[in-house]
């Protein structure tokens, strides 16, 4: 193992900011994506399901 | 008529295309988690620190697999988007639509790791080097092919004009993939070669190779609910769509 305590760990040997930025870069853009996604999918079933509703409503 | 044939045309139909991809979504989203856990503990834990860089050369496992799926995906986008040229086919111009956005983010984070990277090591966050500006240039195809399919309104017609600007751009990759050998460039030649063996430690190489396996993971997963939601919103009014259990409840 290459870290004797969490505090090296974090410090990255001095390149801290540069690795941890990159690092939560790439989570912060992987974890939005899928929300922004499943936002997109969430409002086009709701449209859909409106339309389904309205088309019901015409025949009764 | 062969049946394996059929087969496959059958799932190039949005129709059939709508449950497969959601059925698989769930398996590459697990698959990505494992090889993102392994890949993560590799690169953080496993090795070694580098000679040269310190700990800062970390930033590969992330620069790396970014930069090969951001060339990778154009590829593929590149090629739905020519098969729906020629073949006329309603699923290819839905799979390249899907795959754009998930592009662009991969070739930011290539440039915004690599920014990281360079500020240490090169001492500037950005040199106009041939590498490095194709980079940048292949960000722009994405945001120019999204942008142009979505200044049309007609989406076939949007299709066939994103379709000839991605293929077009394709020249773009082989200048990326090459710059570093055709030009003399600050950014180091390719970490992996197919004719020469790695230059860097085992353990290094797996990170990198399981990182990228996990973006891979990822990118699947991704495109395939992004071109569910297209499929809906562009067959919204089709009888197959009216059916679907998740539009009737």
């Amino acid at each position: 193992m290459t870290w004797g305590s969490p505090a090296e760990f974090f410090a990255m040997g001095g390149y801290g900011f540069y690795v941890w930025g990159s690092l939560g870069a790439c989570v912060a853009a992987m974890a939005l994506e899928p929300i922004l996604i499943r936002k997109r999918q969430k409002d086009i079933l709701r449209s859909l399901r409106r339309e389904h509703i309205a088309e019901e409503l015409d025949k009764q | 008529m062969n049946n394996r044939l059929i087969n496959w045309f059958k799932f190039a139909s949005p129709q059939s295309f709508y449950p497969l991809a959601g059925k698989m979504i769930p398996w590459f989203w697990a698959l990505a988690a494992v090889f993102g856990v392994v890949g993560l503990w590799i690169s953080f834990f496993a090795a070694p620190t580098d000679a040269q860089q310190g700990e800062g050369y970390r930033i590969i496992f992330l620069h790396v697999p970014a930069s090969w799926m951001s060339m990778f995906i154009y590829l593929v986008m590149a090629a739905w988007a020519g098969l729906g040229l020629t073949l006329n086919t309603r699923l290819s111009g839905m799979m390249a639509q899907a795959l754009a956005p998930t592009g662009a983010l991969m070739a930011f984070l290539s440039l915004w790791t690599g920014a990281l990277w360079g500020k240490p090591m090169w001492g500037a966050w950005w040199v106009w080097d041939a590498r490095l500006t194709s980079e940048l240039i292949l960000f722009f195809l994405y945001i120019g092919f999204i942008a142009l399919q979505a200044a049309i309104d007609d989406p076939r017609r949007a299709d066939k004009a994103g379709a000839i600007l991605a293929l077009v751009g394709v020249v773009n990759i082989p200048i990326i993939y090459f710059s570093v050998k055709w030009w003399n460039t600050l950014h180091q030649g390719a970490s992996v070669s197919l004719t020469r063996s790695p230059s860097m430690a085992q353990t290094m190489l797996w990170g990198m190779l399981v990182m990228a396996l996990c973006f891979w993971m990822y990118s699947i997963a991704v495109a395939l609910m992004r071109v569910r939601a297209i499929i809906l919103e562009r067959e919204t009014h089709t009888e197959w769509v009216k059916e679907l259990d998740e539009v009737k409840r």
